[in-house]
């Protein structure tokens, strides 16, 4: 059953298999989009006609490959500044509410700490219709009463980074409380005996404690935004994100260079992976 | 431990009683703001705008009428529970499915060869769920990678229709969620002793008993968590419904989309929405109330 007992052949045999099994259900999807990228057709699926890389670097109006379609580049322009504006944004906040909750007393802790629990509960549709819904009713107070239109308050860029932000910070809140629950305080109480303020005990002995977790929960901000499509949809104005954008091709308009774009992403996600993976293992070692 | 309690309390007394407590307030304030403007306000105007309708004069008054319109049209409340009803039963089933794998890499593989593995687990999740529900479209389609290799190899004559059916939505919502099982899961079962199950074996109990009384008992807490996070994800997803799902799989979520998005009565939408919101926390809530545990757990 485990490492130590012994079994029979055909139960390991049957249990091999079922692991096998599954991991293949695993890539298969990522594998197949790959292969697809590369094949000389007009079409998303198979028949294989050869290979090309048409789907990347083509600029004909019959094959617009990725590097040649205006609109997918901005998509991901668009993607990559939101994601880098939300996961710093998520990283300050979500380490304040960490050192918050796991260092300091005051009333109402309880109730806080549930709330900016709460988006990990919360289906990112609700986040993204409440946040639409609230925004759109401060939007039209500030217009009757003021007679300016803030973009802020429509469905825009901002929108969606407040919008991805806000469960973002409970991600990051997380991941950097998990460590500083392993933080030794008398490191911080030295600091202050020999007369540093609070601030500066956090600034320079709690912080860089906590770099790797922060480094961290920075990525995964990151990530979490770059993917987002639940809360977006409903915060998104004139410039779409690249997974909205896909979206709506995947709905409308389906080409070759989706499998590209998707490519592309298992790609850079892949090799991140593996870095990731091979750095950790040499730091094991 | 002790000695650093110790001195933390001296230095929480010797602290004059009314100082102006400066962290604290450069802490809460940030924390503040992101709560109240981005969670408890949107979701009170979820819950007042559910609560309102336009009269002729366009004036917002206090009505019903949205949680009527739910009860009253069949397709809404019957979406509801089917997308409750399907969102436990794939709960239940990616249990099912990943509890074996998450066994079998902390428990039967060495440390070393699981971390491999434990990598591949984890790119789909980092590679994002519209990509992964995009390749399932691509391989479960008419002319999809999964018919064209059927028909190559003569099991089939035609092709299976198996695109925009409810079969090729669940395998969507399982892939997407499932792996947020195996996560929580592998986490608990690490910290399972091993002599355990080996003095279980010594006694004479067969794998089917130690499975019951020891394992299962043991991963409950990563069991909860993993539950939770899958339910909610399911019953708040949105693209492998709309994408992988046919006509007939409508989706709860479909129909708040269509609420604001295409027929922008949002009042009715903010209703929908907050439904789904009492659905899904009342069906987290209960799970933690039986197991006994805190919703910060979950997280972890």
């Amino acid at each position: 059953m485990i490492r130590s007992l012994p079994n029979t052949t055909a139960y390991t045999i049957t249990y091999r298999i079922y692991v096998g099994l599954f991991f293949l259900f695993l890539v298969i999807p990522l594998i197949a989009i790959s292969v697809l990228a590369f094949n000389d057709s007009n079409y998303i699926a198979l028949p294989w006609n050869g290979f090309t890389l048409d789907w990347f670097f083509s600029a004909t109006d019959e094959r617009e490959g990725l590097f040649a379609d205006s609109n997918l580049l901005e998509s991901i322009n668009t993607s990559l500044t939101t994601a880098l504006i939300v996961a710093t944004m998520s990283t300050v906040i979500g380490t304040i509410a960490a050192l918050l909750f796991e260092e300091e007393q005051f009333r109402l802790k309880g109730l806080l700490y549930f709330l900016a629990l709460t988006p990990l509960v919360i289906p990112g549709v609700i986040l993204g219709i409440s946040i639409l819904l609230s925004s759109t009713y401060a939007g039209n107070l500030i217009e009757k009463n003021f007679g300016v239109d803030i973009e802020l308050f429509r469905p825009s860029y901002w929108l969606v980074i407040f919008g991805q932000f806000s469960f973002g910070a409970t991600y990051v809140m997380l991941l950097v409380a998990a460590r500083l629950k392993k933080f030794d305080r008398s490191l911080e109480e030295a600091a202050l005996s020999l007369k540093a303020t609070r601030v500066q005990a956090i600034w320079y002995i709690t912080i860089p404690f906590l770099r790797p977790a922060i480094i961290g929960a920075f990525i995964v901000a990151f990530l979490l935004s770059f993917s987002n499509i639940n809360t977006t949809i409903f915060l998104v104005g004139s410039d779409p994100t690249l997974p909205i954008d896909l979206y709506s091709r995947i709905r409308f308009s389906s080409t070759p260079v989706l499998n590209a774009i998707s490519f592309l992403i298992v790609l850079i996600i892949t090799l991140f992976a593996l870095v990731n993976f091979f750095i950790k293992r040499k730091s094991d070692d | 431990m002790s000695q650093n309690a110790k001195l933390q309390n001296t230095l929480q007394t010797t602290k004059p009683k009314n100082s102006f407590n400066v962290t604290l307030y450069l802490l809460i304030i940030p924390v503040l703001l992101w709560l109240v403007l981005l969670i408890v306000l949107p979701h009170l105007d979820l819950l007042v705008s559910s609560f309102e309708i336009e009269n002729d004069d366009g004036e917002m008054v206090f009505s019903l009428a949205n949680y009527i319109a739910f009860f009253k049209e069949e397709i809404y409340w019957l979406t509801f529970v089917k997308t409750a009803a399907y969102a436990i039963g794939v709960t239940a089933l990616a249990f099912i499915i990943t509890f074996p794998v998450a066994f079998y890499l902390t428990k039967v593989i060495s440390k070393k060869n699981a971390a491999f593995f434990i990598l591949l687990l984890l790119i789909p999740l980092w590679v994002g769920e519209l990509v992964t529900v995009y390749g399932w479209m691509v391989l479960l389609g008419d002319h999809g990678i999964i018919n064209h290799f059927l028909m190559a190899i003569g099991i089939v004559d035609e092709p299976i229709n198996m695109l925009y059916t409810d079969f090729s939505m669940i395998i969507g919502l399982l892939y997407m969620s499932m792996l947020f099982m195996v996560v929580p899961v592998m986490s608990t079962l690490e910290s399972l002793d091993d002599s355990l199950i080996e003095a279980a074996s010594d006694l004479g109990a067969s794998k089917w008993t130690i499975f019951r009384t020891i394992i299962i008992p043991y991963s409950m807490p990563g069991i909860v968590s993993g539950a939770i996070i899958v339910f909610m994800l399911v019953i708040g997803d949105y693209l492998a419904p709309n994408i992988l799902g046919g006509k007939s799989s409508l989706w709860f979520t479909e129909q708040i989309y269509n609420k604001f998005l295409t027929t922008f009565n949002w009042n009715e939408g903010a209703a929908f929405g907050f439904l789904l919101l009492m659905l899904s926390s009342g069906i987290i809530w209960l799970a933690l109330k039986f197991s006994g545990q805190k919703l910060d757990r979950v997280g972890s």
